[in-house]
C-alpha cells in the first residue's frame, strides 16, 4: 500500500514537471505553484517512507511498464524507505527554496527547469524503489541526463559546458561498471531481479569480481576519489538548488548503491571487501577537505566538502562490511547506522549550505570568495540559518554533524576486536584520518562562513546586496531545523534506522539506556551522549553568564571605529582573503597540490598576485588515460579511408568471413 | 542521581572558575622565579579581570551580534568542559550527557566562535589571528583526539570518569602506549593554550601572536570573559591531562566530604606540580616561528597516532 | 588490556620509552640535544637489562648492563659533547626530508618493523614477546635518520642508536649475545666512535665544514 503511494508520488513529481511545459515562460506558474507543490510531494513522500520505515516491513510491486516480457519490478523495504525519507525530506526543503530561486531571464526557461528538476527527483526516487537491473540502470540513467540539462543550464558559457561533458562522460563510465556489476551478479541465471541476484551462488572470485565493479561505478556517482573530478566542477556549474540536490541527495543513491549490492544481492560480505571502501573512504576524506581548504569559489569548496563527507559515509560502509564479515554484527550495525546518519546529515547541512551559497550568489551576483564579504549585516536570515549549517557541518555538539562522527569513532574503537592481524592494527590509523579530516572540515567551514559573512564588504557594490524572499526563507528554515532535530534527538531516528541494520546485518544496535534523551549505543560499554542535556546545560551556563555579567555591569558599551592600531588607513582589502586563508594547509601540504603561481615583482607599477591551484591527478591519472584512448582511437581511426570502394570493401570481407564461419560450425 | 552528585557537579564547575585564575597566576610566579625575575601576585589575574569587569566595554561599529555573543558562548562552553572533566570526583551527572569526543567538540566549537569573531570585525589582525589559531587547531584537535582514543581503547570508554577509574585502579597505570600519548599531549596541551613555544601570551608582535590578534578588538567584560576562558580552557587541559596521566587522588567511590578531602588537596598538590613543570618547559624553550608550527603540531599528531599504534602492538 | 605481570609491564613501558626516544631523536635538530637523548636512550636500556636480569636471574645481564651504563650513558656522551664543542657544531642543517615527514615515513616503518618480527615472537619465550618489533624497528628508525641528516655528527649518533637496537633486541630475544660477542661489539662501538672523532677533524680541515655534502665532491669527475 505505502508502495504504491510513493509509486503514485513519483508520477505525481513527473506530471509537474509537465505542467510545467504549459506555460514555459511563466514564473508565477512555476516558481509559485510548482515548485511547492513538488515540495508538499516530497514531504509525503517522506512521511509514506518513514511509515514504511517504522513498520519495518517488505513490500513488492511489478508494473508492466518496458519492453514486453521486462515488467518493472519495484520494492519498498527499509533501506529504500531510509533513503526515500532523506531524499523526500531534503528535497522538500530544496524545492521551497528553488520556488523562489529561479527567475525568467536566467539560463533555460523555468517551465523547462521545472520539467527536468521534477524528472530529476522522481527518477532518484525509482532508483530506491528498482528492484530489478533494468528498472534499475534505466532510472539511474535518467537521473544522469536529468542533471546533466541541469548542470548545463547556463549551457552558453563555455566553461559549464565542459564541466557538463566531464559530468556525462564520468557518469557513464560508472554506468559501465555497474552494467557489468551486473552482469556478473546474475550468476549466469540469465535473471535480471534483483531477487534473483539474491539468490544466486557466485564462486568468491566472482563475487569479488562484482563487489569492486559496483564500488568502481558507484564511487563514480558519489565522486570517490580518483574518481572525484567531475564533482568539482559540475556541481558549482549548476544552479544551486540543483547543486543541493546533486549534493544532497544524489550522492547519497551512490551510497544506496553500494549498500544494495555490497550487503544486500551479494549477501554475507567477505571481511577484506570492506578494505576498499574503506581505503578509499579515508583517502577521500584528507583529499576532499585539502582542496576545500585551498578554494576561492564558494561553491567549488563546497564540492569538495561533499567529496570529504562522502569519504566518511564509504568509511562507514568499508567497517560495516569488514565487521560484518568479521562475524561482529553489532558492531558493523553501529558503523552502517553511522553511514546512514551522515548520509542524512549530509543532505540536510549541505543543501542548506549550498542554498545560501544560492541566495548569496543571486544577492551579489559572485561566487568568488574574494569579492565578498560582510553580508550577515545586509542578509541576516541567509547569513543566520547558513552558521547553522556551518556549525553542523563542522561537527560540532549539539547539531547533527556531530552524532553521525561520534557513531563513527565509536565504531572505529572496536577494530582492536577484529580478528585478522595487522589489519586491526592499521584500521585504527584510519581515526586519526577521521579526525583529521572533521578538524580539517571545520577549517574550511570557518574559511567559507568567516570571508562570505563576516568583516567588511569587500566590493562596494556589496552594500546593495538584499536578504532572499520568503518562500526561500522557509526552505532554508526548514533545512536548519533538519540539522538541529538530527542532532538534538539522535535516538529516535536510530531507533527508526534499526530496521535497516536489521535487514542488512542482521543485527540491532541495542538501547543501553533507559532514557529517551540519552544515546547509548555501544554494547557493555559505558558510553552515551545526550545532545538535549547537553545543549540544555551550554544554554543555561551561558544564560547565567549573560544574566550575571548584565547584573554586576555598570558600564555603558560604546559603538565605535575598529581599532587601526594607529595606521589610520585600514581598508576591507586588508582581511584575509580566501587565497590567504588557505595559506597554511597550502604550504603544509604542499606536495598534494600543483600549483601555479605569480608573484609580482619589487619594482611593478601594477603588482599582480594570481595563484591557481589544480589537482595534481589530472596529470598523473586522467592526462595519460586520456592520451592512451587517444592512441587506441587513431589506430582505430586507420580504418576510415574516405573511399566508398574500400568501406565496401570492409562489407565484403565482413560477410565472407561471416559466411566461413557459419559454414563451419 | 542524587542531589550529592549535582553538588559534586557544582562544586566542580565553581571550583574551576575559582582555580583558573590562580593557576596561570601561580605558572606565571614560577616563570618568574625561573628566569630570576621578582614574581608578580598569585592574584594578578583576578585583579585584571576586576579591572577588566568595570571599564567601559568599546565594541567596533560594524560587528555584528555574533561578536557580542561570542564570548558568552566560549566561556559557557569552557565553564561546561570544566564540568565534564572529572578533576575532583568521578560521580559526575554531566558526564553521562556528554564524553571525552564531546568536550572535545565542545573545545572545537569554542574555537570555532572565537575566530568567527575575529573575523566579524574585518581588521588585518583579527583574520590574521583567526587562521594561525584555526592552522594550531586543525593538527591539534584530532591529535587530543587520538590522544583520548588510546585511554579510551585501554577502557573501552569514551567517559572520562570511566577512563579515569579505570587507570586509577590499573596495578601501575603504566601502558606502553600511553608513553607517546602523554608527549603528544603536552605537545597539544602548549600549543591550544598560547603557550610559549607556539605562541607568547605576553606579546603583542604581529609576526608571532596568534590568540591576541583573535582578541585585539574586544575590551572590558567581553575581554574579561574571553580572558577567563582562556584559563579555563589551560585548567581544563591540565586536569584532562591530570585524568589521563596522573588519575592518582580522584575521588572514586560515592563521593562525600571525605572524598572531597582527599581529592582537593591531591587536585592542588598536582596543578603545583604541573603550573611548575609547564613553567620550565615555557622557559628553556624557545618561540618557534610561526611557520615552524605545524612541524610542531605535526609530530605532536604523529606521536599521538604513534600511542595508539603502539598500544595496539603491546596492549592488545 | 590483558592483565601482565609488574615485570612485564615495566618491561614493555621500557620498550615504549626506546621507541619515544628513537621517534625523539628523528624530530630533533638539536645535535646536543641528540646526543642527550642518545643518553638517555642508553639508561632506558640499562634499566631494561637490570629489569631482565632479576627476572632470569641470568648473572652476565648484570655485566651486560654495567657496560651499557659505563659505555652508553657516561663515556660516549661524554666523548661526543667534547667534539661538539671542539668541532663547534652544534645544529645540524635543514634535513633532507622535512620532520613531519620524516616521522611519517617512521611510522610506517614500525608497522613494517612488527609485521617483519610477528614470526619471531611467536619463536621467542614469552617474557620479551612484543619487545622484538621495538627492537627492530628502532634500528630501522636510526637508519632513517641516518639517511635523512646532513651532519657526520648526527649520522653518528644514528649509528649508535642503531647499536642500542641491535642490543635490546638480541636481549630480548634470547636475553642476551654471549659475553664474547657483546663485549666484542663494545669496543666496535667504541673503536668506531673515536675513528670516526679522528675522522671529523680531518673532513674539517679539508672541507673546514662537516655538512657530508661536501663528501660529493669527492667522486670522480668525468
Amino acid at each position: 500500500m505505502l508502495l504504491v503511494g510513493c509509486v503514485a508520488l513519483l508520477l505525481g513529481w513527473t506530471a509537474i514537471g509537465l505542467a510545467g511545459l504549459l506555460r514555459p515562460r511563466s514564473v508565477v506558474l512555476s516558481g509559485r505553484v510548482l515548485f511547492p507543490l513538488g515540495a508538499l510531494l516530497g514531504f509525503a513522500l517522506a512521511v509514506l517512507a518513514g511509515a514504511s520505515l517504522l513498520g519495518g516491513g517488505i513490500e513488492r510491486l511489478v508494473l508492466p511498464l518496458g519492453l514486453p516480457g521486462l515488467p518493472a519490478h519495484l520494492r519498498l523495504d527499509p533501506l529504500s524507505s531510509a533513503f526515500l525519507v532523506l531524499l523526500g525530506a531534503a528535497s522538500g526543503g530544496i524545492s521551497l527554496f528553488a520556488g523562489g530561486y529561479f527567475r525568467a531571464g536566467e539560463g533555460a526557461a523555468p517551465g523547462l527547469l521545472c520539467l527536468q528538476y521534477h524528472l530529476f527527483l522522481a527518477s532518484m526516487g525509482l532508483v530506491l524503489l528498482a528492484d530489478d537491473a533494468y528498472s534499475f540502470l534505466v532510472a539511474w540513467e535518467a537521473m544522469a541526463l536529468s542533471s546533466y540539462f541541469l548542470v548545463t543550464t547556463q549551457h552558453r558559457l563555455a566553461e559549464i559546458r565542459r564541466a557538463g561533458f566531464l559530468y556525462l562522460l564520468m557518469a557513464h563510465v560508472g554506468a559501465i561498471c555497474l552494467l557489468l556489476a551486473f552482469g556478473v551478479l546474475q550468476g549466469g541465471s540469465g535473471l535480471f531481479t534483483f531477487a534473483a541476484m539474491r539468490a544466486a551462488h557466485l564462486s568468491p572470485g566472482w563475487a569479488a569480481a562484482a563487489f569492486l565493479l559496483a564500488l568502481l561505478g558507484f564511487g563514480a556517482k558519489a565522486g570517490l576519489v580518483p574518481l572525484h573530478v567531475w564533482l568539482p566542477e559540475a556541481h558549482p556549474a549548476a544552479p544551486s538548488p540543483v547543486s543541493a540536490l546533486m549534493s544532497g541527495v544524489m550522492l547519497k543513491t551512490a551510497v544506496y548503491g553500494v549498500l544494495r549490492v555490497g550487503l544486500d544481492l551479494l549477501g554475507h560480505p567477505v571481511w577484506w571487501w570492506g578494505l576498499a571502501p574503506l581505503a578509499l573512504g579515508l583517502l577521500t576524506i584528507v583529499y576532499g577537505a585539502l582542496f576545500a581548504a585551498v578554494q576561492t569559489d564558494m561553491k567549488r569548496l563546497l564540492a569538495y566538502s561533499s567529496v570529504e563527507n562522502i569519504g566518511i559515509a564509504f568509511t562507514g560502509v568499508g567497517l560495516t562490511m569488514v565487521f560484518a564479515g568479521s562475524g561482529m554484527p553489532v558492531v558493523a550495525a553501529l558503523a552502517l547506522l553511522a553511514t546512514l546518519y551522515h548520509c542524512l546529515n549530509h543532505s540536510f547541512m549541505k543543501s542548506l549550505l549550498f542554498l545560501g551559497t544560492g541566495a548569496v550568489l543571486h544577492a551579489t551576483g559572485e561566487r568568488n570568495l574574494g569579492r565578498l564579504g560582510g553580508l550577515m549585516h545586509r542578509m541576516p536570515w541567509v547569513a543566520w540559518l547558513t552558521l547553522v549549517g556551518t556549525l553542523a557541518i563542522a561537527g560540532l555538539p549539539p547539531l547533527n554533524g556531530f552524532v553521525s562522527e561520534w557513531l563513527l569513532l565509536q565504531s572505529f574503537l572496536f577494530t582492536d576486536g577484529l580478528p585478522h592481524a595487522l589489519v586491526n592494527l592499521l584500521i585504527p590509523m584510519g581515526a586519526a584520518l577521521v579526525a583529521l579530516g572533521a578538524a580539517l572540515a571545520g577549517y574550511v567551514m570557518v574559511k567559507f562562513y568567516g570571508i562570505i559573512f563576516l568583516g567588511q564588504p569587500r566590493e562596494a557594490s556589496l552594500v546593495h546586496a538584499h536578504d532572499c524572499g520568503w518562500l526561500e526563507r522557509i526552505g532554508l528554515l526548514w533545512l536548519a531545523l533538519g540539522c538541529v532535530l538530527l542532532g538534538l534527538f539522535p535516538l529516535q531516528v536510530i531507533g527508526a534506522l534499526g530496521a535497516v541494520t536489521a535487514e542488512l546485518v542482521g543485527a540491532v544496535v541495542p538501547q543501553a539506556s533507559p532514557h529517551w534523551w540519552l544515546l547509548a549505543p555501544v554494547p557493555g560499554r559505558p558510553v552515551s551522549y545526550g545532545p538535549v542535556v547537553f545543549l540544555t546545560a551550554t544554554l543555561a551556563v551561558v544564560l547565567m553568564t549573560v544574566l550575571i555579567v548584565r547584573l554586576t555591569y555598570r558600564q555603558r558599551v560604546r559603538r565605535a571605529p575598529a581599532w587601526d592600531c594607529g595606521f589610520g588607513a585600514l581598508t576591507a582589502r586588508m582581511q584575509d582573503t580566501a587565497e590567504g586563508f588557505g595559506q597554511p594547509i597550502r604550504h603544509i601540504f604542499q606536495p598534494f597540490f600543483e600549483i601555479e603561481r605569480e608573484l609580482p615583482a619589487p619594482a611593478d607599477r601594477a603588482p599582480r598576485y594570481r595563484i591557481a591551484i589544480a589537482e595534481r591527478i589530472w596529470k598523473l591519472l586522467y592526462e595519460p588515460l586520456v592520451r592512451a584512448v587517444e592512441r587506441l582511437a587513431n589506430t582505430v581511426a586507420r580504418v576510415q579511408q574516405g573511399r566508398i570502394s574500400v568501406y565496401l570493401l570492409y562489407s565484403f570481407a565482413t560477410l565472407l568471413v561471416l559466411l566461413a564461419v557459419a559454414m563451419a560450425s | 542521581m542524587s542531589a550529592i552528585e549535582w553538588i559534586t557537579q557544582v562544586l566542580e564547575v565553581a571550583l574551576a572558575l575559582a582555580a583558573a585564575p590562580v593557576f596561570l597566576g601561580w605558572l606565571n610566579q614560577c616563570r618568574a622565579w625561573l628566569q630570576n625575575r621578582r614574581a608578580p601576585s598569585l592574584w594578578l589575574p583576578y585583579r585584571n579581570l576586576r579591572k577588566l569587569f568595570h571599564k567601559e566595554a568599546v565594541i567596533a561599529e560594524n560587528a555584528s551580534p555574533l561578536f557580542r555573543i561570542a564570548p558568552y558562548v566560549v566561556f559557557g562552553a569552557m565553564a561546561l568542559a570544566a564540568g565534564i572533566i572529572p578533576s575532583m570526583g568521578t560521580q559526575l551527572p554531566l558526564v553521562v550527557s556528554a564524553d571525552a569526543i564531546a568536550l572535545v567538540g565542545l573545545f572545537a566549537a569554542a574555537r570555532m566562535f572565537m575566530t568567527l569573531a575575529a573575523m566579524d570585525v574585518g581588521t588585518a589582525f583579527g583574520t590574521l589571528g583567526a587562521r594561525r589559531e584555526m592552522m594550531v587547531g586543525f593538527l591539534a584537535e584530532p591529535a587530543l583526539l587520538m590522544v583520548i582514543f588510546v585511554a579510551s581503547m585501554l577502557s573501552s570508554s569514551t567517559a572520562l570518569p570511566v577512563i579515569t577509574r579505570n587507570l586509577a585502579s590499573g596495578h601501575l597505570g603504566l601502558s606502553p602506549g600511553l608513553a607517546f600519548s602523554a608527549v603528544a599531549f603536552v605537545l597539544v596541551l602548549l600549543a591550544e593554550n598560547a603557550r610559549i613555544p607556539v605562541d607568547n601570551p605576553a606579546t603583542h608582535l604581529e609576526l608571532t601572536m596568534i590568540h591576541e590578534a583573535m582578541v585585539l578588538e574586544y575590551s572590558a567584560r567581553h575581554l574579561a570573559l574571553i580572558e577567563w576562558a582562556a584559563q579555563l580552557k589551560l585548567f581544563n587541559y591540565v586536569c584532562i591531562g591530570f585524568a589521563l596521566f596522573l588519575p592518582w587522588g580522584v575521588a572514586r567511590a560515592q563521593i562525600g566530604p571525605l572524598g572531597l578531602l582527599v581529592a582537593i588537596p591531591a587536585l592542588a598538590a598536582k596543578l603545583a606540580a604541573a603550573g611548575a613543570g609547564l613553567a620550565l618547559i615555557e622557559t628553556v624553550s624557545a618561540k618557534m616561528r610561526v611557520m615552524r608550527i605545524p612541524e610542531f603540531l605535526a609530530s605532536a599528531f604523529l606521536f599521538a597516532v604513534l600511542g595508539l599504534l603502539v598500544h595496539v602492538l603491546l596492549g592488545a | 588490556m590483558t592483565h601482565l605481570t609488574l615485570g612485564q609491564q615495566l618491561l614493555d613501558s621500557c620498550a615504549a620509552l626506546l621507541l619515544l626516544l628513537s621517534f625523539a631523536m628523528l624530530s630533533q635538530r638539536r645535535v646536543v640535544t641528540l646526543v642527550n637523548l642518545y643518553a638517555v636512550q642508553g639508561a632506558v636500556l640499562t634499566a631494561a637489562t637490570l629489569l631482565l636480569a632479576w627476572r632470569t636471574g641470568e648473572g652476565h645481564l648484570y655485566l651486560s648492563a654495567a657496560l651499557t651504563l659505563g659505555l652508553k650513558v657516561a663515556f660516549l656522551p661524554w666523548l661526543l659533547h667534547r667534539l661538539i664543542r671542539r668541532l663547534g657544531v652544534y645544529w645540524d642543517t635543514e634535513p633532507l626530508l622535512n620532520v613531519s615527514g620524516t616521522m611519517l615515513v617512521g611510522l610506517v616503518i614500525v608497522v613494517f618493523a612488527f609485521a617483519l618480527a610477528q614470526p619471531i615472537t611467536l619463536l621467542a619465550s614469552t617474557a620479551t614477546r612484543s619487545a622484538v618489533g621495538i627492537a627492530v624497528s628502532v634500528v630501522l628508525l636510526a637508519f632513517l635518520m641516518m639517511i635523512t641528516r646532513r651532519k657526520a655528527m648526527s649520522q653518528v649518533v644514528g649509528f649508535l642508536s642503531m647499536e642500542n637496537g641491535v642490543f635490546f633486541g638480541a636481549m630480548s630475544a634470547s636475553y642476551g649475545m654471549p659475553m664474547v660477542v657483546e663485549l666484542g661489539v663494545a669496543l666496535d662501538v667504541l673503536v668506531g666512535v673515536l675513528v670516526l672523532g679522528v675522522f671529523f677533524f680531518q673532513i674539517r680541515e679539508r672541507f673546514e665544514s662537516l655538512d657530508l655534502h661536501h663528501l660529493e665532491a669527492l667522486k670522480e669527475h668525468e
